[in-house]
């Protein structure tokens, strides 16, 4: 035994760097997310709401209409019967990520890998973080990807190129939505080291996915008025019932994403959160420096990312003291 | 660094109220077979899961290698192979990539690592299959790429949970003279198993585990001796019927026990007193027909043993 291990164990303290063997783990999930059939019948899904919504998106948005952000109305331009290309990323970026991490740990675990991985030198953190990552940097390259179509094809079809405000939005959007996934990813990861059978991790997720898009909101109308005063009477109460209300639709990612997908793609849009009548006739209509704008979403972005942290702690915490009997 | 490889002191895992395994006492010394015995859910598994910190121990302490398998699970997980009961493989995978994998995790360096997986393969004599995904192995395949994946590290210890588990009685006889050869080179080997003739066969010592707690440790013969009391068996068998030859065989020196059924008397002594035993049976105006001397079986101690023990209980 090497002294200073030696030291270290009569120190308590855990020999080595946690991520030993990140590096393979990460190469070999990634290898496995974009080789594997999962991930092209996730990437044709992608394509197919990408290519719809941006063909629909054209019919209205002309070449030389003298509007600005043309670029980013590719984004959020609906026309009937086809909801814009945010919405469906609202929706599908969370089944991506939730399709792409379900099984990462009970998958190994029933293939009877797992004892045999973690019977190399490697701490489990590792492990976590690489299949956490893999994930992450695959759906990065989709989105990425999708991104470049979206503005090739709007530099054929617009005749002008983008402008660095555009495309700094919308490299910003990108991180957003990667963020987005994130979450829903280490959601999924959670479930799949707390359940032993892939189905029900899937099914859990999908759970709260239904719940956070179809009832939170209606969840928030029965508690906020619950919280508040039972009478309003003063516009103070108004304003803080407003924003009790706000806080509470934001617990729901969907809701963050929303907010970051209306201030990246609109300029215009400079506020966030309960506004009064008032508030808004002093609001000037002029688009937002991307600075501003970045300022307005920050709460938004930092806050996914914490979630996501402590989602991805808590699976740590879980596993780490799991018994590897398989 | 001293001679034990592998040393448990009161090692213990309690699963809420039942203890599976029950301050456990082993020491493995180096370059040795050791195989540990028991009747199913004895807690074999279990304390290999404690060994490797697959799972943590309720109390006790552990030493691999010089190394806590808590606090330092990198030193000893380099160093020490494990093949599982069951072991599982990544099926749309071939069994070089799987073991490619393993050696990444295990930190070899890039240049070595083809010529290292190459080797271990070869080993197993998996050569011919090396590219060929792995959902299409057959079990005793899927074993030998087990013990392949085991040697990429060249392992100083080797611990395999029931490593001839549903094998072919040839390929288990190959598995086992692998094992021998890998002894021979001076790795140290723990194993798991029912099947008593085969550790019989590779085991320097052996350790009875049941419900738990290790019974008995040691060499075959040593445990020969205390189970069934003496070390040797000797078989008589005679012409007609041998009940009456039972006083006169009782009464020679160094027997423990006569157990007579049929023509057959089953004597157990401390030595090999096959020429006092004929000689009484033909003073005693008997025929002899057989006489015979069996070594002591594993098996016979495990019988033994266990029927004691129920009896213990019983009572
Ligand atoms: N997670 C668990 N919770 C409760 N009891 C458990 C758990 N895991 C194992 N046990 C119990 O611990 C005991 C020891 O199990 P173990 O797997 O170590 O036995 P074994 O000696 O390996 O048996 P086998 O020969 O069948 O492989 C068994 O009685 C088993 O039921
Ligand atoms: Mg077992």
């Amino acid at each position: 035994m090497k002294p200073s291990t030696r030291r270290m164990a009569a120190r308590g303290e855990r020999e080595g760097s946690p991520w030993t063997g990140l590096g393979a783990v990460l190469t070999k999930e990634m290898a496995d997310h974009l080789t594997g059939v999962r991930m092209l019948i996730l990437e044709l899904l992608v394509l197919l709401t990408a290519v719809g919504t941006l063909y629909t998106a054209l019919q209205t948005i002309r070449p030389g209409s003298n509007n600005e952000f043309l670029y980013l109305r590719l984004f959020t331009t609906a026309q009937e019967p086809l909801p814009a290309f945010v919405f469906f990323l609202a929706i599908l970026v969370p089944l991506i990520a939730i399709a792409l991490s379900f099984d990462s740990i009970n998958g190994e675990f029933n293939r009877r890998t797992l004892s045999r991985i973690l019977a190399q030198p490697v701490y489990r953190d590792a492990l976590l973080m690489g299949k956490f990552l893999g994930g992450l940097f695959t759906l990065t390259m989709v989105f990425s990807a999708i991104w470049l179509l979206i503005f090739g094809v709007g530099i054929l079809r617009l005749g002008v190129p983008p402008t660095t405000e555009e495309t700094g939005r919308a490299l910003w959007f990108l991180l957003g939505t990667i963020f987005y996934g994130g979450i829903w990813m280490a959601l999924a990861l959670l479930f799949s080291t707390v359940f032993r059978s892939p189905a029900t991790a899937a099914l859990a997720s999908i759970a709260v996915w239904a719940f956070f898009i179809f009832f939170w909101n209606i969840v928030v109308g029965v508690v906020a008025p619950l919280l508040g005063p039972q009478q309003i009477t003063t516009l103070e109460q108004l304003v803080a019932a407003g924003q009790l209300q706000m806080i509470l639709t934001r617990i729901s990612p969907i809701t963050l994403y929303a907010d970051i997908a209306t201030i990246m793609l609109q300029p215009t849009e400079r506020f966030l959160g309960f506004v009064l009548p008032v508030q808004l006739d002093r609001a000037i209509q002029a688009p937002l420096p991307l600075a501003q704008s970045l300022l307005v979403i920050w709460p938004q972005l930092t806050g996914l990312i914490a979630a996501t942290i402590l989602l991805f702690a808590l699976t740590y915490v879980l596993f780490q003291r799991q018994e590897i009997r398989a | 660094m001293n001679d034990l490889v592998l040393e448990t002191k009161g090692l213990t895992k309690r699963y809420g109220d039942f203890t599976a395994v029950d301050h456990l006492d082993l020491s493995v010394r180096r370059g040795e077979v050791f195989g540990l015995l028991g009747p199913n859910g004895a807690g074999k598994t279990t304390t290999i899961l404690m060994l490797l910190g697959l799972t943590e121990p309720s109390e006790g302490k552990v030493n691999v290698l010089g190394f806590d398998p808590a606090r330092q699970p990198l030193s000893l997980k380099k160093r020490v192979g494990y093949m599982p009961d069951q072991v599982g493989f990544y099926d749309d995978l071939t069994a070089r990539e799987n073991l490619f994998y393993i050696a990444k995790l295990n930190g070899i360096p890039r240049d070595q690592i083809k010529r290292r997986v190459e080797e271990a393969i070869e080993r197993v004599r998996l050569t011919d299959v090396i590219d060929k995904r792995v959902g299409a192995f057959s079990r005793g395949m899927r074993q030998r790429l087990g013990l392949a994946d085991v040697l990429i590290k060249n392992p100083q210890l080797i611990i395999m949970d029931e490593p001839t588990q549903g094998l072919d009685p040839e390929l288990a006889h190959e598995f086992l003279s692998l094992i021998h050869s890998l002894k021979e080179e001076g790795t140290t080997i723990l194993l798991s198993s029912h099947l008593l003739h085969q550790v019989q066969a590779i085991c320097d010592r052996v350790g009875l585990f049941s419900r738990g707690r290790m019974v008995l440790q040691g060499t075959v013969p040593e445990l020969a001796r205390k189970v069934l009391g003496g070390a040797y068996r000797i078989q008589i068998e005679t012409e007609g019927s041998a009940a009456k030859f039972r006083k006169a065989l009782e009464g020679l020196r160094d027997v423990n026990a006569v157990t007579v059924n049929d023509g057959r008397i089953i004597l157990e002594a401390q030595k090999d007193i096959r020429a006092d035993a004929a000689e009484a049976v033909v003073r005693a105006g008997g025929r002899l027909r057989g006489l015979s001397v069996e070594s002591q079986s594993l098996d016979d101690i495990y019988t033994r043993y266990f029927e004691e023990a129920k009896h213990e209980t019983v009572n």
